[in-house]
């Protein structure tokens, strides 16, 4: 099985810091992730790798620095590594990037499975995977809670839905988009720290990829931010409340029936 | 990228909502879209039309008429009783070849999430997800589309001016349903299955519906959540008796999923779900930034800790020191029955 796992670099939450006047997460000054989803789709592929056979190739699209997520993945046991750099792809929306990630899948050929995670953590849009998908006009499954069965042909899987989840058959090549509790991703090995210093990461710009230029990048792309600002702010006093276990009851029945909850 | 000249944008009328059903009922969703597709197609002078694909979802349509839409699109076909992505997408792109609506919304599901980013890339148009705003702009006429990104700390407004129809999936519980009228009627126009639409058919196996209403929580109110501090299995049930005596879902921190107390579909934060409820009732959660951005969106947060300075009772609107073991048991005798 030929599996590429499309894999992203975001600003990391773990050191950030609150505001305490607005009461949000500072932005500022902070480092750069795998997004955290993409561990799973890591996971999945190296495990489906290791039971069937086959190969597991990472691809990212970023600044010349998003190596680094792509490095992380070999660590873990990726096999190789691609990443898509060149001005062309920059301000590129989801539509954009979905295009520049399926022709390098294209390019890749004999790709029999695209894994991805369920969204990315910084734009939480979750609309890159289904969108590779219609781009090589594959098939797609979201979501995917467990895979239950893989054939030569296919597999079985579940998807998360709000309400419970379905079962389906999706035949290969698919495009599938997992969920964190599909597995428990690996940390990597000192052998696969090793190899991932020494790997050479090929950088494919759009000529490498047979992309149409004006598909790629802010020009490519329908949507356009016009502006951007931050959320209305939380009111920053904190009700504090303290007393016997009745007393505090009485306190919060009444909070809820100013919300008219109860 | 192929663009649009304003001739060919001027072709492109009303607004769409794609309806969400489940188990043969229209969704919450659904109606709370076609209040928002009201306002902006008479902004726009336009009409509500909404699209509804499934089986058996004729009888449907009096329903969508009565919360606003002036007409409906009805594809009723046995194919479409399961959700395939791939034909409804097919189905869809169709449709819109076909009546060429100006706006198209539909719910921030897993479904909606699954199926419009498909349908945005084969039209070539723009698609933003998870709006919470949308708004015409009274100069161009073009949508406005208002969203949270990075968790919720900082919102964007995206606009897509030279693609048509303008795509955007709105989140459950972000836009008020309208009141429905009942006896208020739509055109019904009637759409078949084409043979093409099913040439991509994967095959649904099994649907699992849960009976726990306590996982549903996009659809929540009020969520009750547990943390580190709930200590267990039996400390969630608790948590279930409050959430059922609020008629709310319950919500989980990474720890507590982890620890194996409680299944995934309940975690709340940047690896679990996003909720935006109007009442966050965090106990014995010490609130993680992680667990911060999935919650602090919510209009009124509850904290319940034994210790006043974690970050949770630090950003909480309320915060109550004490032993929740203690606090919740009381709460739930103090609730009046329904």
């Amino acid at each position: 099985m030929k599996i590429v796992v499309c894999i992203k670099q975001v600003p990391a939450t773990n050191d950030a810091k609150i505001d305490p006047e607005t009461k949000r997460i500072i932005r500022e000054g902070l480092k750069a992730i795998l997004n955290p989803f993409d561990t799973y789709a890591l996971e999945e592929a190296i495990q489906l790798r290791d039971q069937f056979g086959g190969e597991v190739i990472a691809l990212s699209m970023g600044p010349p620095k998003a190596e680094a997520v792509l490095r992380e993945a070999i660590s873990l046991g990726v096999d190789s590594a691609i990443l898509l750099s060149d001005r062309a792809y920059g301000g590129s929306d989801t539509w954009a990037t979905s295009y520049a990630l399926s022709r390098a899948i294209d390019t890749i050929g004999g790709v029999d499975l695209v894994l991805c995670g369920k969204q990315a953590v910084d734009g939480d849009t979750a609309q890159v995977g289904p969108g590779i998908a219609a781009h090589l006009d594959w098939m797609q499954a979201t979501y995917v809670m467990a895979v239950d069965e893989v054939q030569d042909a296919g597999m079985t899987v579940k998807r998360m839905h709000e309400d419970g989840y379905d079962v389906c058959e999706v035949p290969f090549p698919a495009v599938m988009t997992v969920v964190k509790g599909i597995n428990t991703p690996r940390v990597p090995t000192l052998k696969g720290r090793l190899a991932s210093l020494k790997i050479d990461i090929p950088v494919w710009k759009p000529a490498d990829i047979g992309a149409d230029v004006e598909r790629l990048g802010l020009d490519g792309s329908p949507t356009r931010v016009v502006k951007t600002q931050p959320p209305p702010p939380r009111s920053s006093s904190t009700k504090r409340i303290e007393g016997s276990p009745e007393e505090c009851a009485n306190a919060l029945l009444h909070e809820l029936r100013l919300r008219s909850i109860v | 990228m192929i663009t649009l000249t304003d001739i060919e944008r001027s072709a492109y009328k009303n607004v769409w909502v794609v309806a969400e059903v489940l188990a043969g009922n229209i969704e919450a969703v659904t109606h709370e879209l076609l209040g928002a597709a009201r306002e902006l197609a008479d902004a726009r002078g336009s009409e509500v039309w909404a699209v509804v694909m499934g089986s058996g979802v004729t009888e449907q349509a009096g329903s969508l008429a009565a919360f606003g839409a002036d007409r409906v699109v009805v594809v009723d076909d046995p194919q479409l009783t399961d959700f395939v992505d791939e034909v409804e997408a097919e189905v869809l792109v169709r449709l819109i070849e076909k009546h060429k609506p100006e706006i198209l919304i539909c719910g921030a599901t897993t479904r909606g999430r699954a199926l419009i980013p498909r349908v945005a890339v084969i039209t070539n148009c723009g698609l933003t997800a998870d709006c919470t705003g949308l708004a015409i702009d009274s100069d161009t006429g073009d949508l406005l589309q208002t969203r949270p990104a990075f968790g919720g700390n900082i919102m964007a407004t995206i606009r897509c001016s030279n693609h048509r129809p303008q795509m955007a999936t709105v989140r459950p519980r972000v836009m008020a349903a309208p009141d429905a009228q009942e006896g208020r009627q739509a055109e019904i126009i009637t759409e078949p299955l084409n043979q093409n639409d099913t040439r991509q058919l994967k095959k649904i196996l099994e649907v699992f519906h849960s009976d726990e209403t306590a996982v549903n929580l996009a659809d929540a109110d009020v969520i009750v959540a547990g943390g580190r501090g709930v200590k267990g299995r039996e400390g969630f049930d608790l948590l279930r008796q409050l959430a059922a005596r609020l008629g709310g879902a319950v919500g989980a921190s990474r720890a507590a999923v982890d620890a194996g107390w409680i299944p995934y579909a309940h975690q709340v934060g940047q690896t679990g779900q996003t909720v935006q409820t109007k009442v966050y009732i965090a106990c014995g959660i010490s609130g993680q930034i992680q667990h911060l951005v999935g919650m602090q969106s919510s209009d009124l947060i509850i904290a319940i800790d034994k210790d006043p300075d974690t970050p949770l009772m630090q950003m909480a609107d309320v915060a109550v020191v004490g032993d929740l073991f203690e606090i919740v048991p009381e709460l739930i005798r103090a609730i009046p029955k329904l």
